[in-house]
């Protein structure tokens, strides 16, 4: 019977001294907005898989390219084909960490300001990007929103002269994710 | 669990230390979090349907499998000259010009119905077309449409003196389209069509006109395009004195607005005309030059 215990025990504690510190979601939300005096150009994705591991403070997406919905259906179709090359580049990722982390305690519920940074992949090509934001802890789930700027150049993201006034050369990004534990 | 371990006294911390091992080995090797991420994506992969085979909903002439979106106003407007044969004096056709305009709409995904107005023999036109298959990225090879149409040549008859009914002018279309899209450049289009005629043109000419079409585009850039569509009209099945509709164009993409500028030895715009009724010989020069212009307007904004 003491051997029994002892293992049983030695495997509560790999379990729990091991487990996951990584929070979870399947549907958070990126949307982005294009301003100009012409067209504002608008979508939004509902599909964005994110995971957060809050010990070493690692943050990452993935973003489905073709699950942006835009309200003009040819926009959506143009923004696929043409410029995000959705067939070639299927997938927009961010590999990167919460820089302040010591100042988000993850085990008191309240609002924290976070910086993050690191690799933002899209339409193939890898930029370093920081963006502020903030993040909600409670005691099941952690609310991330953020909001930055992208320059579509620094994508390799053309913009063909003839309609250059419609779309701006930057674009600015919502993010905004419910975390629950995986 | 606790029940295994029970029956498994005698081993019992052997496993526990595996169990002990396995969980370390978890936690220590693959914990990128980027491969985690990877793992969860593939989990959750939607089937990836295909879109863009073709820029709009006509090949040149005829139909693509495309539709317009759901909410969606295809307004278009089409042109086709007189043949370059005719020479100087008609300005290679240009003094001549047959004009179609037509409104298309989405009423779903994959449902659409349009209405049209030719010129050409003061024609009235309506059809439906329904997206039955979508093809599939490592799935359904094929893009498969049925699309119906009815027409109504508003032309007064020719022969007033004889009794003439209504339904005399009156043509029907079905069609399947069989499409896909090799590649971000190459897509390939079958189109098995029949036409039939309430009153056949001539006594010797057959009430229902079999022919099957093919046709595709090769994209030249990310905005322009080069499509051809032939149909090859069922010998035996046609009317006598048509030649097989012939049209080779390029699609050129501006923001909300499609350009298909087109030569085609064909001059209606509907299938019953150009699929069945066209008599110009592509190879003599019996080409019309002509263009499309579609722009579409959305109608119902999609909730996201």
């Amino acid at each position: 019977m003491k051997q029994v215990l002892v293992s049983v025990l030695l495997y509560a504690i790999s379990v729990s001294s091991f487990a996951q510190p990584v929070f979870m979601t399947r549907n958070g939300k990126i949307s982005f907005f294009s301003k100009t005096p012409i067209e504002n150009i608008e979508a939004t994705n509902n599909e964005v898989t994110s995971l957060l591991d809050i010990e070493k403070g690692e943050l990452v997406f993935a973003v489905l390219v073709k699950s942006f919905r835009f309200d003009k259906a040819l926009m959506e179709e143009h923004f696929n084909e043409n410029y995000l090359e959705s067939t070639k580049y299927p997938k927009a990722t961010f590999n990167g960490k919460i820089l302040n982390l010591s100042k988000v305690n993850f085990k008191v519920s309240g609002t924290y300001e976070i910086e993050v940074g690191g690799d933002l992949t899209i339409h193939g090509v890898k930029q370093y990007q920081t963006a502020t934001g903030t993040i909600i802890v409670s005691p099941d789930k952690l609310e991330a929103s953020s909001k930055f700027v992208i320059k579509l150049s620094d994508h390799k993201i053309e913009i063909p002269a003839l309609v250059a006034e419609k779309i701006s050369k930057t674009v600015e990004i919502n993010v905004n994710c419910i975390y629950a534990p995986k | 669990m606790s029940i295994v371990f029970m029956r498994l006294n005698n081993k019992l911390s052997l496993i526990g230390i595996l169990l002990f091992v396995s969980s370390l080995h978890a936690t220590s090797y693959g914990q990128d979090l980027m491969d985690m991420l990877d793992k969860e994506t593939e989990k959750q992969s939607k089937p990836d349907y295909v879109t863009a085979t073709f820029k709009t909903t006509r090949l040149i002439n005829g139909h693509s499998v495309e539709n317009v979106a759901k909410g969606v106003l295809d307004f278009r407007i089409s042109h086709r000259f007189g043949f370059l044969s005719d020479g100087a004096y008609e300005l290679f056709g240009l003094d001549q010009a047959s004009m179609r305009m037509g409104f298309d709409y989405g009423l779903t995904k994959r449902w659409m119905i349009g209405v049209g107005r030719s010129t050409y023999q003061k024609q009235f036109d309506g059809f439906t077309k329904y997206k039955l298959l979508s093809q599939v990225s490592g799935g359904m090879p094929i893009t498969v449409s049925a699309a119906a149409g009815i027409m109504y040549k508003s032309l007064k008859f020719d022969t007033p003196d004889r009794e003439n009914f209504l339904t005399s002018k009156m043509y029907y279309s079905a069609q399947l389209l069989i499409g896909r899209k090799f590649s971000e450049s190459l897509s390939l289009q079958l189109m098995p069509t029949l036409i039939h005629y309430n009153l056949a043109t001539g006594i010797n000419d057959p009430n229902d006109v079999f022919s099957v079409g093919a046709g595709g585009r090769m994209k030249l850039n990310k905005r322009v395009s080069l499509n051809a569509e032939y149909y090859y009209q069922i010998p035996g099945h046609q009317i006598s004195g048509t030649t097989n509709s012939l049209a080779l164009g390029f699609d050129i993409e501006t923001g909300g607005h499609v350009f298909q500028l087109n030569v085609t030895n064909s001059t209606g715009m509907t299938e019953r005309s150009f699929i069945s009724e066209t008599t110009g010989n592509f190879f003599k020069g019996d080409i019309r030059f002509g263009f499309t212009i579609s722009r579409v307007f959305t109608i119902v904004t999609p909730r996201h």
